[in-house]
């Protein structure tokens, strides 16, 4: 397969991903979703690093999910503080910043 | 025989991403994404890249996806999808459009790499040994940064989900004996012994907390010599009767 192909399929999880950012109203889901976008973001390093033939990109992604793993971490933080308050789990009824 | 395993792969991947964003119960989204990020691990696999691909399945597939388990079971609960909301018709509207972008912007490029199977790479070209190396001689820093951060988001995370108003509900008295000064020779270990037992320790001591007067600068001289040694041995008591 041509290196193309794999660009393509990132491009399209990375949109599947932005849709579910836009319609899904569930924190948790939204996490979900963020993870998708960051995984087509890999994808697309390592095709790049395989293009050139040297592994800066892969070790750019290796970074990219260490970061998708703290971004994780401190989101679940966030909805578990959110259902232990009793406060709704739902981003378009939490838009208050003060708590 | 690439060429099948990329589709099947790439198939898999794209119908789990499809998943995640569809499926009403956070829980079968979950499945979804890990069935995504295996395909994807084979996709990174058909790239040459074994150590991200380990990588993937190892964190992602296993560790990230048993939290968000772990706290789908917590939260719990399905959701209702709303109608009438704007959003929900120009969120996939605006997606469509977007994958088309990225492929015009992608594909059309002009890299001279995209319509190649990729370039000469040497023997041994993602494996462990050499992702390690690099970690270790040319990208060090990143290596400490990543861990660094890693270790505020462990920290963050606790800090987040802690209990906050776990002394609301407590005996004043603990209110009142964390607000005052502490003197020396007492500590946390007689204190998780029962406020009551500290007091009574205190009392045998030196008269109480109240009687004592503390300023901050004398707050080391006001026990007297033998004092120490008579809390010591209530404290031990205490801890033996707890």
């Amino acid at each position: 397969m041509t290196l193309g192909w794999y660009l393509a399929v990132s491009a399209i999880i990375f949109s599947i991903g932005v849709a579910g950012v836009l319609v899904r109203r569930n924190p948790l889901v939204i996490l979900l979703c963020l993870e998708l976008m960051l995984n087509a973001g890999n994808l697309a390093l390592v095709t790049f690093a395989r293009m050139h033939g040297g592994e800066a990109g892969q070790i750019f992604a290796l970074i990219v999910m260490v970061v998708a793993a703290c971004e994780v971490t401190v989101g679940l933080g966030l909805i578990v503080a959110i259902s232990r308050r009793n406060l709704p789990v739902d981003v378009d009824k939490l838009h208050e910043l003060n708590g | 025989m690439s060429d099948v395993l990329f589709f099947i792969a790439a198939i898999a991947a794209v119908a789990g991403a499809i998943a995640v964003v569809t499926l009403r119960n956070p829980f079968y989204a979950v499945l979804a994404l890990v069935c995504h990020l295996v395909s994807l691990a084979a996709l990174f696999l058909l790239l040459r890249a074994e150590f991200v691909a380990a990588a993937q399945v190892v964190v992602y597939a296993g560790a990230v996806m048993v939290l968000y388990i772990f706290v789908v079971a917590y939260v719990g609960g399905g959701e209702e999808i709303g109608s009438g909301n704007a959003l929900r018709i120009i969120g996939p509207v605006f997606a469509v459009a977007l994958a088309v972008e990225l492929c015009i912007a992608l594909l059309g490029s002009a890299l001279s790499g995209i319509d190649s199977q990729g370039a000469p790479y040497k023997l041994g070209f993602g494996t462990p040994e050499h992702i390690g190396k690099l970690f270790l001689t040319d990208y060090l820093f990143v290596f400490e940064v990543a861990s660094l951060l890693l270790l505020v988001a462990a920290v963050g995370a606790i800090v987040l989900a802690r209990r906050r108003r776990g002394l609301e509900d407590e005996d004043p008295a603990l209110r009142r004996l964390i607000a005052e000064p502490r003197p020396a020779y007492t500590g946390t270990i007689a204190e998780g012994a029962g406020v009551r037992k500290v007091l009574q320790a205190l009392e045998e001591a030196h008269g109480g907390i109240i009687a004592l007067g503390f300023s901050p600068e004398e707050e080391h001289e006001t026990v007297p010599a033998g004092a120490d040694s008579a809390n010591d041995e209530s404290a031990g008591s205490d801890g033996g009767e707890a």
